[in-house]
């Protein structure tokens, strides 16, 4: 089977910190992919180099087949590729139906200057992926009145609506209480089961890691460390070491 | 050889000085305060209009030679009118508040000051020019230059220098750059940050009083000088880099010198050429020649 | 609700001037400023604000005269036609550029932009008349050469044809996903990019209309006064515009035209009562409007109306 993303040696340094030190990796469609590692050993680095918000000094980035190393956040997300942050980034004084809304409307075409946004189509679209999400009781609320762990799922809606074949989520249940975690990834891997989305997400916490990937690559200083299954990678005392600091 | 251009050379950086006191002003206000105050040039023209008055009384007086304080009493008296009441009142009420609005405050502070100097000034134009006859010339080279020239290069240097030490060397100066890098930290370790703000800002009145104050014995000083003149300290600012002061002094002599070389070779565009200027150089450096601003990370 | 108080406007506006017939004239200058101002809010609800905008006013004036002058064109609408065309096609081509810029920077340019163009039509005496200016017939209506008076009320009437139009077009573009965009990229241009939006596309499409709308206005302007002078592009002008925006109240189209009647009305009145306050009286509404209503006019009005329907 053909990797849906494929990196090979990407690097770059900020002034004298080398962010990205040959980071080489393969993503399987329908795979759903953690990546752990200490802080500041340049995963959202990475996140940024995948979707074009910076560009490597060397070293490519391939999606289905084709190289998208040089392109920029707007071009590769309508390759397909969407992305949650980190810091939820949502759009202040809007609802939340407004914001997936717009997340519609901008996979259609945003290029239409005469029908309203707010149409009955869009609308209708909007409200099945917040209900799939578990929001469909705040989809009026206005985004800044939000709990955390709604805002999370509101970003995460919001890149659900652009229908992306892959998804990069950075941190999904950083700031979120421990007893709502199990809900909230229940949530969220159901729906990227069914819609069989690929996903990749950064994450910290390493129950959630162990529940839901079905692999872990291991980030260290720039570059992927470790990979493979959960139980091995989780359980190995290197990685212990590395990551987790124990040993 | 170099004798054939330092008419042009004196006549540019005259020029230059003129506009560095209303820029500097402006640009200090900026990066300590955050506004860009379009009144800023209704204190210009308060500047002139004053030291022509005190200047027109002392010569009436029998006077003459105190005339030229008149250009140094004037902005003081407009920096101590002015400074504390706007920034206290109508700039404080601002702080917080997004950009477009501040700056549409400090219009609307304009458009009053327009109307009251009006009202105190009346529309005529007033003109005195004895501080500039009182110095007189001197010959250098066979060509006759105005010693009040010299003079405003002197001053512009002195103001230069002055504002570069007060703000890298002096304790208030030490101050106001914490208050600039970081205002709530400044705030936790006791800085009094908005008696600064009111310092910043009065400097700031001072220096634009003063340009206008120094402008006056050469123009003719009516209704609309308030308007001209800041346009183009804006875009003497813009083209320094906002809140730059090395910016602001660089600008004013790049400004300065194309103003003076264009009356000599196209002076039918010479009020073109400052905005010509900002154009191109905002084209190439966005943040003019020493601004900058970061990549946001998310 | 746009829909409803652009038309109570409306019929206020047609029935006025044969009320109070020098306010016909009032009307059709307030209704020039306000579509450029409206220009100016579109703008702003990008956060993109435009202190030049009156290059745009003056384009659009000056374009009547040449057209006038040097094409032979005479017809009203052709002439508005053209003069909207034309603007935005500067607007366009100057759009093209300025569309890299945000926030202080993007306001410096256009103002640059705009003092350029006003010191060129200042110095260049023989194409464009200088500092005097440049004359403006009063065009024909439909091949017919109307008198002055039988002319006016034609330019009032439309006026107010216009000012509706643009007001219905407008709003249907800001509720636009176009529109809407233009909006998110104050919030977080960063996430719009992230759904496969270019933010420059957006920002250049709503410039470019806004443009044409300031053209319209200064065409609109031209006629009705007669004459064009660069004064027409001076920053205070622009800055007039984006005042009218903000007291009117950009959170709705019609807020543009409230804040351009109000600014219209003051300056008639003031010149009468007190010739060298108008400016004041305008500063302090802005400063009134900023402090204790930041929503404008408009909002009030919209306040006021929830309440009536709302005792609570």
């Amino acid at each position: 089977m053909n990797p849906i993303l494929a990196v090979r040696d990407l690097r770059i340094t900020f002034g004298g910190v080398v962010a990205a030190n040959g980071i080489e990796l393969d993503i399987y469609p329908h795979e759903l992919v953690a990546v752990i590692g200490p802080n500041g050993s340049g995963k959202t680095t990475f996140l940024n180099l995948c979707t074009g918000y910076i560009h490597p000094a060397s070293g490519s980035v391939t999606f289905e087949g084709k190289p998208i190393t040089e392109l920029p956040p707007r071009t590769i997300t309508r390759r397909g590729i969407a992305r949650a942050f980190q810091i939820p980034q949502l759009f202040a004084g809007h609802s939340v139906l407004e914001c997936v809304m717009l997340a519609v409307a901008a996979r259609h075409g945003i290029w239409d200057a005469w029908r309203p946004l707010a149409r009955r189509g869009y609308r209708h679209e909007a409200h099945e992926i917040l209900d799939l999400l578990t929001l469909g009781a705040v989809a009026d609320r206005l985004t800044a009145t939000l709990p955390e762990g709604l805002r999370k799922l509101a970003d995460i809606a919001i890149a659900m609506a652009l229908k992306p074949r892959l998804l990069l989520l950075d941190e999904p249940t950083s700031g979120v209480s421990t007893a709502e975690k199990i809900p909230l990834m229940d949530t969220i891997v159901g729906v990227l089961r069914a819609e069989k989305i690929t996903a990749l997400f950064v994450e910290h916490d390493m129950d959630v890691v162990e529940r839901y990937a079905d692999r872990v690559l291991v980030w260290d200083s720039g570059r992927v460390a470790a990979a493979g299954r959960p139980h091995e990678v989780l359980h190995s005392a290197d990685v212990l070491e590395r990551i987790i600091g124990v040993g | 050889m170099i004798a054939n251009y330092l008419p042009l050379i004196v006549d540019g950086l005259a020029d230059a000085a003129l506009i560095f006191f209303v820029a500097v002003g402006l640009t200090l206000v900026f990066s300590v305060v955050r506004i860009l105050n379009v009144a800023h040039g209704s204190f210009y023209a308060f500047g002139a209009y004053l030291s022509v008055v005190i200047g027109t009384i002392f010569a009436g007086r029998g006077w003459p030679l105190l005339s030229l304080t008149a250009l140094v009493i004037s902005p003081l008296l407009v920096a101590l009118a002015f400074g504390p009441l706007i920034e206290r009142t109508l700039l404080r009420w601002t702080y917080g508040r997004p950009e477009a609005l501040q700056i549409l405050v400090t219009f609307g502070l304009f458009l009053v000051l327009e109307d009251l100097q009006k009202l105190v000034f009346g529309v005529q134009p007033y003109s005195q020019d004895l501080p500039m006859q009182l110095l007189g010339t001197s010959r250098i080279g066979g060509i006759v230059y105005l010693n009040y020239q010299l003079l405003l290069i002197v001053l512009a240097l002195v103001v230069g220098v002055s504002l570069r030490l007060l703000l890298k060397k002096s304790r208030i100066g030490k101050l106001i750059s914490a208050v600039v890098a970081d205002e709530e930290l400044a705030r936790t370790i006791g800085i009094d940050a908005p008696r600064v703000f009111m310092l910043a800002f009065s400097v700031g009145v001072f220096l634009a009083a003063l340009g206008g104050a120094l402008a006056s014995p050469t123009i003719g000083v009516a209704p609309g000088l308030g308007a001209e003149i800041i346009v183009l300290a804006f875009a003497v600012a813009a083209i320094g880099g906002l809140g730059q002061i090395e910016g602001a002094a660089l600008a004013s002599i790049l400004i300065g010198f194309t103003r003076v070389a264009a009356i000599y070779f196209a002076p039918e565009f010479q009020p073109v050429v400052p905005y010509l200027v900002m154009v191109a150089v905002l084209i190439v450096r966005p943040y003019g020649l020493f601004g900058s601003i970061g990549l946001r990370r998310i | 609700m746009v829909v409803r108080y652009t038309v109570i406007l409306a019929v206020v506006a047609a029935l006025l001037p044969i009320a109070v017939p020098w306010l016909g004239f009032v009307f059709t200058l307030a209704v020039g400023i306000g579509l450029a101002a409206l220009g100016v809010a579109m703008l702003l609800r990008g956060g993109l604000i435009s202190i030049g905008h009156a290059l745009y006013f003056a384009v659009g004036a000056y374009a009547v005269a040449f057209l006038m002058r040097d094409a032979g064109v005479h017809d009203l609408l052709v002439l508005f036609a053209g003069a909207t065309i034309i603007t935005a096609a500067v607007g366009f081509l100057v759009g093209a550029f300025m569309v890299r810029y945000r926030a202080i920077f993007f306001a410096m340019l256009n103002l640059a932009i705009s003092m350029v163009f006003f010191t060129l039509l200042s110095k260049l005496y023989y194409v464009t008349g200088g500092t005097d200016g440049l004359a403006v017939a009063t065009p024909t209506v439909l091949g017919m050469q109307l008198s002055r008076g039988a002319f006016d009320v034609v330019m009032q009437n439309a006026a107010l044809i216009l000012m509706v139009a643009a007001a219905l077009l407008i709003d249907r573009y800001l509720k636009s996903p176009l529109g809407e965009a233009l909006g998110a990229i104050h919030t977080n241009e960063v996430r719009l990019e992230y759904l496969g939006v270019s933010a420059r596309g957006v920002i250049w499409a709503a410039y470019t209309v806004s443009a044409g709308l300031a053209g319209l206005g200064g065409a609109i302007t031209a006629v009705a006064i007669g004459h064009v002078v660069p004064e027409l592009s001076y920053w205070t002008v622009s800055g007039q515009l984006v005042l009218v925006a903000v007291l009117g109240g950009i959170g709705g189209v019609p807020g543009a035209f409230i804040g351009a009647f109000f600014l219209e009305l003051v300056r008639t009145f003031a010149v009468g009562i007190a010739g060298e306050v108008w400016n004041a009286i305008i500063g302090i509404s802005l400063l009134i409007v900023i402090f204790f209503l930041p929503e404008g006019l408009y909002g009030l009005i919209q306040r006021l109306e929830r309440r009536r329907t709302n005792p609570k």
